[in-house]
Order: structure tokens, then C-alpha cells, then sequence
């Protein structure tokens, strides 16, 4: 069995000519994972650049409203650039440079990662390129305009789905034409290994902020931690220093678009199967045939057919559990935490409250709940009122 | 050389000791009768080998040309089973028409997810079945193999290894556990001529150190001349792009531009 394997999920499925580079980049990232110098640069720009810690913010009205567990929200909306996605970012901007790569290429679903990538290629003195799917370029006009300020090119994505998929796929194309001095900043616990270990290694600050920070608050570990899943990246990050904690529920809530009955999903545990793409084996919404399947979700960060390797095997072993949630739920959460707390989040964050907010009760006023809110949702706002029918003369 | 490694796909190459010219098409490309038609054109032009494609909905490691091939047949309406049934149909057909004489040798190209998607082992079983002589998965590299290569040999099938221009200290272990041929990716048509065909001879002769299991080299644009030259450091040319070209332009009409092209390569690649 190859490397980066997670139960029988993850691999390296790539074509040879990526081959070396991925083992290089292996090497480069274990040498600098173990380097005291590295860590204490990163730990340096998520502190003082990006804002880190988040907050861990107790969410005393939603707790009061919903009735049951104490609710709290981990603020990764307040970093540096909108969400979680500049954890990541910035541990491979850096690791690049130490690489010495001179240009950044990403994908981007929202433009969430776009931005925080252009971000670390602004401030890190590196070229940068976009690939987006062009239904997300009009979807998210705004997070285009902004990795354009940055000084990032940004690439409409014409081919099949014009989705995160395809931005995806385009990526790929790109990195294998130019690999000498670019470094592909992948955007999700996904892809061939080393990535998944990677990127949630980067995001697993995350989880172990919150960890210390709600023993300190509540002095004993949640019920429960709750995070939205796309390709998985700030669920993994949550999750991961919880896996060992036996009596915490994992809970991870995929994108239902128009309901997993529907064609129009993007729920891959609730409806995909065990396939072999994105240089991963994994589970895919596919068709009878192995043909990835179209995907659909009002929020851009979730259209994705997969999931990364690692939830896939936390699935299996029944360590943690998906759960689907729907357009309107998701949009009923965005407004209610809206209302309730001040809060406008990502659309894709909005997943995770929706679900809590059907849950809350089953938990005494005795346990927490933790909410990943990987992002802030200006950039939905547009969407959100278009869903609603009015018209923002924008 | 053992037998099992002397691979239907092998004869492509041993014929007579003259280099071979493989020819890619994508199925379904526009519609079932026409690939079905187009194979046997090629036949009848002199290909040694020809690679059917079975179409994915995401070609990661492919250009424009072959990518827009891939959505054409699926478009179409193109399944495994449809590619399958294909190979049929041309068995049936050449049968038919020569006699006695065997079929050029078939090989498939697709990606892992339709193969593992299928069922590993029912694919490699149909493939056996339809004497297909190698199978080739570019989203398989040698690390992952493991996935595919018991169902493939057990069913008398050869898993294509690829050898790309960033392959370097990799060649000769690829190479050592090669079976049916070698697929070695050229390095794109930028940079010189010269340092290019330095770069191809050295891998072949990497390639050489540590197998018999003939290599080809697949070219990205390709003219009678790249195609001799390319056949003169290795074992063959194989082309795609330039058919998919083709089929793109002419549609259901491609027959004799495609029968016209091969024929020119196939002399071009007979003389190097």
C-alpha cells in the first residue's frame, strides 16, 4: 500500500509526471515540520498577521433560544481574510518559499482560499494564479475583485462544470506544465499525499485552540464539536485533536443543496460511493459507471463531489458522523445567527448552525457544543437575498 | 524474456523487427459505429497497436484535444459497456473480413475511477475476455499499481507503466517491473530539438539498462518527421492528439482523412 493512507482511503492516484514532486514536496514538508525556525516563523504570521487565536465565543442567546447544550462559537470567521482558509495558506506559502518557488497557484470554490492565497503571495513577495470555476466567478464577483487587488491573476474555469471540481482539475494542469516554481497551495484536506496530511496538520490549530479554550471555559470537553464539510478542511482541523477524546461527538454536515433525494446535492457521505479521483481514493458522488457526477449546493465552498481521505476513514470507523443539511436549512441558519448573535457567517458555516440548531435540545445545560465557524459571509450576502427574491440593485 | 511478460501488446512490436505506430482514438468519438469504423481504418492503414479511450467526465492529465474528446463521447451517450461492446463489434467485423489473419492488438486507456468503479477484477475479466492487450491508467502510478496489477495479470492483461520527462531516478524501477510496453511521455514541444531528443535518448536508455519490454513514445503534435525520429530512439510513436484532431474537424466523415494520416505515419515510422 502506497503512502498517506487512511484506512483504505487516500493514496497518490496522480499521473507519473507529478511523481517527484509530490515526493519532494513530501520530504520538504517533513523536514520543515520537524524545524523549530519554520514553526516559530508560521506561529509568528498566524499570531501577529492573521489574528490567531480565534476566539472561543459562548453564544449565550442561541444557548438560551435553542434550549439544551451551551453553545459556542469557534471565530475563525475573525482571522485575517474571512475564514479558516489562511491557516492553511500561510503554512504553504511559506513552506514554498522555503522551497524556494517563486508562484502560488490555487483553486478556489468561494474564493475564500483564492483570497487568503493571494494574500500570503502579497505579503510573501510571490506571484500568484487563481483557477476559478466560472459559475463561482459570477456567484462570488466580489472575492474576485479582491484576489485581483491582491495583485493575483484569476482564470474563469470554462470546462465541464465550471465548479470547484473543475477549478480543481484545471490545477492540476497547471501544476504539472510548471512545476520548477510554483507550488500548487491546495485548498482542502484532499488531493494525492502528502496534501490531506498537510492541510489538516495547518488547520488543526484550530481544534487545538478550541480544545485548551473550552477546558478553560467550561473546565471539561464538549458533547460535541460541529463543522460544515466541503472537501473537509476546517472540519479536519476541528476534529482532529478531538479524535482521541472518545466521548466527543465528531459531527460533520455536508451540503444537501436541494436534498439528498434530489440530483441537486453535494452530499457525498449521504449519497457518493468509494472511487478513485483527485489523485485520492475516497467517496465520490458518481454515476453507475464511475463518471464524477455534477454537484450542486447554494454555497460554493461545499460543491464538491468528494470528501478528504481522512473523514472518509472517520466515516468507516464510525468515529465521526455526516450528516446532510439543505439550501433552505443552511439559509434559515444564516439569518437566525444573523438575528441572534450579530453574526453574519459563510453560507458554508451555516451548515453547521442549521444542524446544531436541530440538536441543541437532545443536550443537557450541562454539556457544550462547538460550533466551527470557518468564515464570515459578506460574500453571501448577495446570494442570500437573491435566494430570498430581492433584488439588491447591485 | 518470459512469457507472460511477452504480452499480446508486445507483438505489436516484434512484427517483422519494425518499429510500431500507435494510434489513440477516444470511443464514442462522435458515435459507436464511427469509432468502430475508425479502428478499423487504422488497421487497414498499418497501425500496430491501437489504444481505445473510454471517456471520463474529468481527464486531469490530458490537453484540450483529448479533453474535448472525453466530453464529446460522453455526450454521446458512451459507457464502459458501450466501449466493451465496441471492441466486440470490430472483433466481429475483422473476423469477417480478413479470415484467419488476428486482429491488430487492442489496448484501453481510461482512468482508475471508471476501472475500480466497474469492478476491478469484472474489467480486467471482460478485457480477457475481449482479448485486449493492455490496459493503460494515467492516474495510476507505479506506487499505487498494487490497485490494479494482481486482476490485470491474472486476466492475461498488461497494466502500461508511464515513464514521464520528470521520472529521472524512477525509470529504471518503473521500467524493471514493465509489462506489455512502455508509454514514455514526451517532454512538451518547447525548447529545443536538439535537447529534447538528448533528453528522449537517455531515457530510452535508461528504460534499456533494465528491460526488453519494448517502449514508445507518445508524441503532442505530431508530423511524419517528429514520428520517424521519435520511432528512431525508441520502439514506436504513439499518437493521439493529431487523430482526435481529426475526428474533431471531420466528425462522422473522418474515415479517409484518418486512414490517409495513419498511413503517412505508419511509413514515416517504418522508415526510422
Amino acid at each position: 500500500m502506497s503512502k498517506g493512507r487512511y484506512g483504505i482511503h487516500g493514496g497518490q492516484y496522480v499521473p507519473e509526471i507529478l511523481m517527484n514532486e509530490l515526493i519532494h514536496l513530501e520530504e520538504c514538508y517533513e523536514h520543515y515540520k520537524k524545524d523549530p525556525e519554520f514553526q516559530k516563523e508560521l506561529e509568528t504570521l498566524l499570531n501577529e498577521y492573521a489574528g490567531r487565536p480565534s476566539l472561543l465565543y459562548y453564544a449565550e442567546k442561541m444557548t438560551r433560544d435553542l434550549g439544551g447544550a451551551r453553545i459556542y462559537l469557534k471565530r475563525e470567521d475573525l482571522n485575517h481574510t474571512g475564514s479558516h482558509k489562511i491557516n492553511n495558506v500561510l503554512g504553504q506559502a511559506l513552506l514554498a518559499k522555503k522551497m524556494g518557488k517563486t508562484r502560488l497557484i490555487a483553486e478556489t470554490g468561494a474564493g475564500q482560499h483564492g483570497v487568503a492565497t493571494a494574500t500570503a503571495a502579497a505579503l510573501l513577495d510571490m506571484e500568484c494564479e487563481i483557477y476559478m470555476g466560472e459559475e463561482d466567478t459570477v456567484r462570488q464577483a466580489l472575492n474576485v475583485y479582491r484576489m485581483e487587488l491582491l495583485g493575483a491573476r484569476v482564470h474563469p474555469v470554462t470546462s465541464g462544470t465550471r465548479t470547484l471540481k473543475d477549478a480543481v482539475n484545471a490545477c492540476m494542469r497547471e501544476w504539472t506544465n510548471r512545476m520548477e516554481d510554483s507550488l500548487y497551495v491546495l485548498g482542502s484536506v484532499m488531493g494525492p499525499h502528502p496534501f490531506p496530511m498537510m492541510v489538516r496538520d495547518f488547520q488543526s490549530v484550530i481544534g487545538r485552540e478550541a480544545r485548551g479554550q473550552i477546558l478553560e471555559k467550561e473546565g471539561k470537553l464538549p458533547a460535541a464539536v460541529v463543522a460544515c464539510v466541503g472537501g473537509g478542511s476546517n472540519s479536519m482541523g476541528m476534529f482532529y485533536n478531538f479524535i482521541g477524546d472518545e466521548e466527543v461527538e465528531l459531527i460533520g454536515c455536508e451540503a444537501a443543496g436541494k436534498g439528498i433525494h434530489t440530483a441537486q446535492t453535494a452530499a457525498t457521505i449521504a449519497t457518493g460511493s468509494p472511487g478513485i479521483f483527485h489523485g485520492m481514493k475516497s467517496y465520490f458522488c458518481q454515476d453507475e459507471y464511475g463518471q464524477i457526477a455534477p454537484v450542486y449546493s447554494i454555497s460554493a465552498g461545499l460543491d464538491y463531489p468528494g470528501i478528504g481521505p481522512e473523514h472518509a476513514h472517520l466515516h468507516d470507523i464510525g468515529r465521526a458522523r455526516y450528516v446532510p443539511v439543505t439550501d433552505d436549512e443552511a439559509v434559515d441558519a444564516f439569518e437566525y445567527i444573523a438575528r441572534t448573535e450579530g453574526i453574519i457567517c459563510a453560507v458554508e458555516s451555516a451548515h453547521a448552525v442549521a444542524h446544531v440548531r436541530k440538536i441543541a435540545g437532545n443536550y443537557g445545560p450541562d454539556q457544550s457544543i462547538i460550533i466551527c465557524l470557518s468564515g464570515r459571509g459578506d460574500k453571501d450576502v448577495a446570494a442570500i437575498a437573491r435566494y430570498r427574491g430581492v433584488d439588491l440593485h447591485e | 524474456m518470459s512469457k507472460t511478460q511477452e504480452n499480446k501488446a508486445g507483438r505489436a512490436f516484434r512484427t517483422s523487427n519494425r518499429k510500431a505506430f500507435i494510434a489513440f482514438l477516444m470511443a464514442g468519438d462522435p458515435t459507436s459505429d464511427c469509432t468502430v469504423e475508425y479502428i478499423l481504418e487504422m488497421e487497414r492503414a498499418g497501425a500496430d497497436l491501437i489504444e481505445i479511450g473510454i471517456p471520463f467526465s474529468d481527464p486531469t492529465a490530458e490537453g484540450e484535444v483529448i479533453q474535448n474528446a472525453n466530453i464529446r463521447a460522453l455526450q454521446g451517450g458512451m459507457t464502459t459497456d458501450g466501449v466493451f461492446d465496441i471492441v466486440e463489434r470490430v472483433r466481429e467485423k475483422a473476423r469477417n473480413c480478413s479470415g484467419e489473419k488476428p486482429l491488430v492488438p487492442l489496448a484501453l486507456m481510461t482512468y482508475a475511477n471508471p476501472v475500480f468503479h466497474y469492478g476491478t477484477e469484472r474489467f480486467f475479466a471482460r478485457c480477457e475476455e475481449l482479448e485486449v492487450a493492455a490496459v493503460l491508467i494515467p492516474d495510476l502510478p507505479y506506487e499505487e499499481k498494487e490497485e490494479m496489477e494482481e486482476a490485470a495479470e491474472v486476466h492475461n492483461v498488461a497494466l502500461v507503466s508511464v515513464i514521464a520527462p520528470t521520472s529521472r531516478e524512477r525509470i529504471r524501477k518503473i521500467a524493471r517491473e514493465a509489462k506489455g510496453f512502455i508509454h514514455v511521455s514526451s517532454p512538451g514541444v518547447a525548447g529545443t530539438r536538439g535537447g529534447r531528443d538528448r533528453e528522449l535518448a537517455s531515457m530510452v536508455e535508461s528504460i534499456r539498462e533494465v528491460t526488453d519490454v519494448p517502449c514508445a513514445i507518445d508524441l503532442e503534435i505530431s508530423t511524419p518527421q517528429q514520428a520517424r525520429h521519435m520511432a528512431r530512439v525508441s520502439d514506436g510513436a504513439i499518437v493521439g492528439s493529431a487523430i482526435e484532431t481529426i475526428i474533431a474537424r471531420d466528425g462522422e466523415q473522418a474515415a479517409s482523412s484518418i486512414y490517409r494520416y495513419v498511413r503517412q505515419m505508419k511509413e514515416a515510422v517504418a522508415q526510422a
